[in-house]
Order: structure tokens, then sequence, then C-alpha cells
């Protein structure tokens, strides 16, 4: 697959694409969009019972899923919308303020 | 070689989009362009093209469609007037800035209000800025050679630009002249495949198209465009040159009427052309050095050219069927006498004429061009933003 050149901050009119046309479709995972977020969702193993409820519900795919478990938050690419920590039945996601 | 026949201007318009046989149509009718669409969905539903004919429920929607299959890999095509054209604005500006090469029979329509189905230019002089090529013509015949020419201006690799080929409304679209068609498989081979470097559709090479576009990247992508529309001069051209060499019938960016020698000259846009023709004549024939410059390509403007053209000349009156309401002038009065600046020092006043189809006879077009004589004689200008024919 072909590889995506983040490094456009510098790129001449003369080379970007033209319209914006985006060459590497699918790429969004390669950007971080993380920075957005202004409450952060802490995860508490603990308390976590693997109900996987928080995956489906998150809408940015945040949720680390490995063999069957749930094993943290991707914090790349979550916004802090906080659903995750509204849906959760056994209270094992916090939001707390960024920063 | 091509056939002599006799059709309304939107008739010859349909008949080069059934003979250019573009992957999609998508319109919705309005007054004065409806038959363009019209004759067409007969074509396509009699199998005579191999067509997506698409009836949408508004402009908006009309042009969202075209830019939705232009995008995906589509040859695609459209029509339209005033209101209509007004309601496509917002994607005008998504087709031109997307780079995507659809034409557009842009029959001109006074734009309301107060309401009115007859011809002036302030529908596609509002979309002059919009990023499209505007191709002007003053016949049937140069209505039927600008849209198959604007297939292949607006899909050259160093344009990729949207194309309008505006002709006016009813006295144009509907008068019925003799005209010379080409060959359905001129046309075939003069448009040749669309072969766009990237598209939706494309299985062999996916892309996304019209992402956000941050201040990082935004402004390049704008002058990237400025640069295609630069570009579009050169192509029309060279598109030209070559439908001179099929058909003999030859187009500049303007055409310049009896301006060898002429001393006054009228600037002006489409059919109107035609009355200040026989009135050149006239005065010709009394020995008063009167010229015409006819503007084909308005965007991109010919500034370089238009200078050259105008130089010398002791009076130009520049013609507008639009008012601009800056509170100076018409649209093409501005361009004009901007090109003109500091490049040469030639007398030019504007009149708006014809607004929502008012008549334009050569008695109207005399009285320019005796204002223009009585400016050569004295050396000065009475006034300079003037209205023809109005009822004071």
């Amino acid at each position: 697959m072909k590889k995506i050149n983040w490094d456009l901050n510098n790129i001449s009119w003369k080379d970007i694409t033209p319209g914006g046309i985006v060459e590497v479709p699918g790429s969004a995972s390669d950007t971080i969009t993380g920075e957005w977020r202004s409450d952060k969702p802490i995860w508490d193993k603990d308390k976590c019972k693997q109900c996987l409820i928080c995956f489906p519900v998150c809408p940015d795919s945040s949720i680390n899923v490995s063999e069957g478990k749930m094993v943290g938050i991707d914090y790349d690419h979550c916004k802090g919308c906080g659903i995750c920590a509204n849906q959760c039945p056994f209270g094992a996601i916090e939001m707390v303020r960024e920063g | 070689m091509g056939k002599r026949d006799r059709l309304s201007g939107n008739e010859a318009v349909a008949v080069a989009m059934r003979q250019i046989n573009p992957d999609v149509v998508a319109a919705f009718p309005i007054t004065p362009s409806t038959e363009v669409p019209q004759y067409f969905a007969a074509f396509a539903n009699d199998g005579l093209v191999d067509t997506e004919f698409v009836p949408v429920e508004s402009e908006h929607s009309a042009m969202s469609a075209c830019i939705g299959a232009e995008a995906a890999g589509a040859r695609t095509m459209t029509a339209t007037s005033a209101n209509g054209l007004a309601y496509m604005w917002e994607m005008l500006y998504i087709a031109a800035s997307s780079r995507l090469p659809i034409v557009l029979a842009a029959v001109n329509r006074a734009l309301s209000g107060p309401i009115n189905i007859h011809n002036d230019h302030s529908d596609t002089m509002g979309a002059r800025d919009s990023g499209w090529v505007q191709l002007y013509g003053e016949t049937n015949q140069e209505a039927y050679d600008n849209f198959i020419m604007a297939v292949k201006i607006a899909e050259h690799p160093d344009v990729c630009l949207p194309v309008m080929d505006c002709y006016d409304g009813f006295i144009t679209s509907h008068s019925v002249e003799v005209i010379e068609l080409l060959d359905d498989q001129d046309v075939k081979n003069f448009v040749g495949e669309y072969k766009p470097k990237a598209y939706l559709n494309n299985p062999n090479g996916k892309v996304s198209m019209g992402p956000l576009d941050m201040p990082a990247y935004y402004f390049e992508h704008k002058r990237q465009q400025a640069e295609a529309m630069k570009n579009a001069k050169r192509v029309i051209l060279e598109v030209s040159e070559e439908f001179y060499k099929l058909t003999g019938r030859k187009y500049g960016l303007f055409e310049e009427y009896k301006m060898e020698d002429a001393e006054v000259a009228i600037v002006l846009l489409n059919s109107t052309a035609g009355t200040a023709k026989a009135v050149v004549d006239e005065l010709r024939s009394k020995g008063v050095k009167a010229g015409l410059i006819k503007i084909r390509v308005f965007r991109p403007f010919p500034v370089d050219e238009i200078v050259a053209a105008l130089k010398g000349l002791k009076a130009v009156a520049v013609m507008d069927k639009a008012d601009g309401f800056n509170g100076a002038g018409g649209p093409l009065f501005t361009d004009i006498t901007s090109a003109l600046y500091g490049k040469a020092d030639v007398k030019v006043i504007n009149y708006i004429y014809g607004l929502g189809g008012r008549d334009v006879r050569t008695d109207d077009i005399e009285v320019v061009y005796d204002e223009l004589l009585k400016i050569a004689e004295t050396g000065s200008v009475k006034s300079v933003y003037n209205y023809l024919g109005i009822k004071e």
C-alpha cells in the first residue's frame, strides 16, 4: 500500500493534489485527532467485567480490543465524548479533565 | 463532411450532447434552457445515446449529481438558466475547486427579481468568479461549436475545470438558423475518451475526494486552481485551432470585426454582436472607421490580448447586458478598464443595455457609435456609466 506523505506543511502549490484529492483513502487511523479532546476517559481494569458495551458505542473506534477483551483506550483518536463512561454498567470508565 | 440543418440553439446544443454521448446528464428544466435536456431525454429514451439521464428535483441537485458523477469518473453535462444557475451557486464553486470538468449549457436569462424570463447576462455574470471557464457565443452555430470544444477544454490535464457554454435565451436558444453539424464520428474522435487521472470508481487507484481542507493546505489548492484558469487560455486556443482544422471555423479569445484601422469600437458579448455588425457595416459605408470586439472567452479574461486590440483607439464603448450594482459600471466594463490600466490610455465608456430582454436595435447601437465619435472628435467624455434605451 502507498504510504501517505504527512509532511504537507511545506508542500508547494505546484505539488499538492488537485482539489485536495486524497490519494491514500481510508487513512484516518494514520492521523492523530485525539488532541481535540478536553475530557479524557480513564479505564479501571479492576471494575471492568469485559461486557464490551463500550466497544460498539464508541463513535471513533477508540476502544482497543484484543482477543475478545477490552485492553485499553486509543488516546490518539478518542475525542472524549464520554459515551463509553455513560454506557458502562459497572462504572469502570470515568471522565476526567484533560491536561 | 458535416451536414447542414436548421435547428434552434437549444436543439443544436442537444444534438452536440447526443454526438458527444456523455456518461451522465443530470438536469432540471428552467426556461429558456429546458429544451436542451428535453431533446436530450428523447435521445436517451430512443436509445441514441448510452447516457444515464438523471431527472433531478432541483438545480442544486442537478449540479450535485453532476459533481458526484464526474468525481466517479463519468463525463457529465447539464443545462440551466437564470435562477436555476443561482440555485446551483454553492455547487458551482465545489465543481470548480474539486477540478471536475463538467460542461454546462448556460442559456442566458435575466436573474429575478423582478421575475423575468427574457435574455440578459445577469445570471452568468454572477458566476464569473466561481472558477468556471466561460465561453460566449453569438449564433446557434457558435453555441453548438463551443459546446463541443468545451468538453476538450474542460478535460485537458492542464485545465481540469468546468466550462459554461453561454448563449442568449430566446434570441439564440429558440431562433432557428441553418447551421453546419459535424459528423457523429468526427465529434466522437474530436472529444475522444474521457480519461481522468484520479476518480472514485477507479479499481486500481482508490482515492477520496472533497476532503476538509485546513489553513495549512487550502491556500495552495486555490493557487493551483488559479493556475489552471491561466492555463485555460492557451488550451482554448489549441483546442480552437484543432477545431478549425476539422471544420474550417475559426475561433479565438474574441472576434475582431473591422478592427484593423478602427478609431472607435464597441466591446460586447453574444447575440447583440450581430446587430452591432450591421451598424458597423453601415458606418463603414459612410467612411466612418468603426469596429467591434465580441468577447468569446470571458473566463479566463484575455487581458493582454484586449489591451493589444484596443490600444490606440480614440474611444471605446463597453456594453454590458447586466448591471454591476457597484455604482460604477457593469462587469465587462470593469474587466476591460482594469485590463487597460497602466497599459493603454484609451477613453472607455460603459452602456448597460437590454436588461430583462429589452430589445436592442440598430438605431440603439447607432446612438453608442455617435457618442464615441463625439468623444473621438472632442477628446472629452461626458458620462462614463450610461444606460441605453432606458425611459427617462
